[in-house]
């Protein structure tokens, strides 16, 4: 059986490339996604340590994960659109009218 | 035979995990974000199956539905809405690039220092089967006394998705609750959000083919009332 350290590494690795494509991705649907993916990568370590511990609390903690993610993708993605429909862009460097 | 099925599952989890994390790596390079939702969805089923690997059964299915399913199928949607042609540039090795892919690896290099060898390693043993039992109490007819219900206890095994459901509707049932009106929430306001509505001011920021869309509209109306 893979230990849990090994499903550690994973979930850290993917979480590190999820971190990099939100840093330098200019392109608002991929920065979406790469959230998702770190969040993905939160939930291996959650269900790793549900079977470390032989507990069902990391798996409903992941059920709830993934409603997270859902609701945030739906409203991220209609913000997406919103701003392509006012801007014509989804380049995460031209919506600065906030000057973030 | 029994080394062969000992070894099966680190087998799996080698393969798969370097897939996962060889299409994580092409959902951050590649250009199109068609292909990067594509490369997306094959690291979401990748980790379905490490979830099975760790007797989570039920939240496997859930990632294939709701991700696989659901999240996939809004972010192809809003990839055909928004027009391709007009990806924003992306400079490949700017000041941005190699700063994210330093503060990448000097993340990894941190989880990988937490993470080091022989800190998680006392296990409980059984855990697949504890996580995948659930105990069962059930009423029969008593056998002399016709109108006597007796109490019966059980233990039934490969039960994961009716364990997490225990635990959802009794330990945790405010928070799904919550979370039920979480995703109303969610609902409503991606709808609102979404919805296209012109104000005066908007009119002058606005693209031209928008204009033309919504005077068509209107035009389609006034036939149609006429």
């Amino acid at each position: 059986m893979p230990s849990t350290q090994a499903y550690l590494m994973l979930s850290g690795t993917l979480f590190a490339v999820g971190l990099v494509g939100v840093i330098i991705r200019r392109n608002m649907i991929t920065v979406l996604m790469c959230i998702e993916l770190m969040l993905n990568a939160v939930n291996i370590n959650l269900v790793a340590f549900s079977h470390h511990i032989a507990s069902l609390e990391g798996q409903v903690f992941t059920i709830f994960v993934i409603t997270i993610a859902a609701g945030e993708a739906a409203v991220g993605l209609a913000i997406i659109i919103q701003l392509y429909r006012l801007r014509s862009t989804i380049n995460v460097d031209e919506a600065r009218t906030l000057h973030g | 035979m029994d080394a062969v099925s000992s070894s099966m599952p680190l087998l799996v989890f080698v393969v798969i995990g370097t897939i996962a994390v060889a299409s994580s790596i092409l959902v951050v390079a590649m250009r199109n974000p068609v292909h990067s939702a594509l490369f997306l969805l094959l690291t979401f089923l990748c980790v379905a199956v490490l979830f099975v690997l760790r007797s989570a059964e039920f939240v496997a299915a859930v990632q294939v539905l709701v991700y696989a399913g659901g999240i996939m199928v809004l972010f192809l949607f809003v990839v055909m809405l928004i027009n391709v042609r007009h990806l924003p540039e992306e400079r490949v090795l700017s000041p941005v690039w190699l700063g994210g892919i330093g503060v990448g690896l000097a993340m990894f290099v941190l989880f990988a220092t937490i993470v080091r060898p022989g800190t998680y390693h006392d296990e409980v043993p059984n855990a697949d089967k504890k996580l995948t039992t659930v105990d069962e109490t059930y009423l029969t007819q008593d056998a002399t006394n016709p109108n006597r219900l007796v109490r019966h206890h059980r233990q039934r095994e490969n039960r994961n998705a009716e364990a997490v459901g225990m635990a959802l509707y009794t330990d945790y049932l405010v928070p799904f609750e919550v979370a039920s009106l979480f995703l109303l929430v969610a609902m409503i306001g991606a709808i609102v959000i979404g919805k296209r509505e012109l104000s005066a001011a908007e009119e002058e920021t606005a693209p031209d083919y928008m204009l033309e869309r919504v005077e068509t509209e209107k035009e389609v109306k006034e036939a149609l009332s006429a």
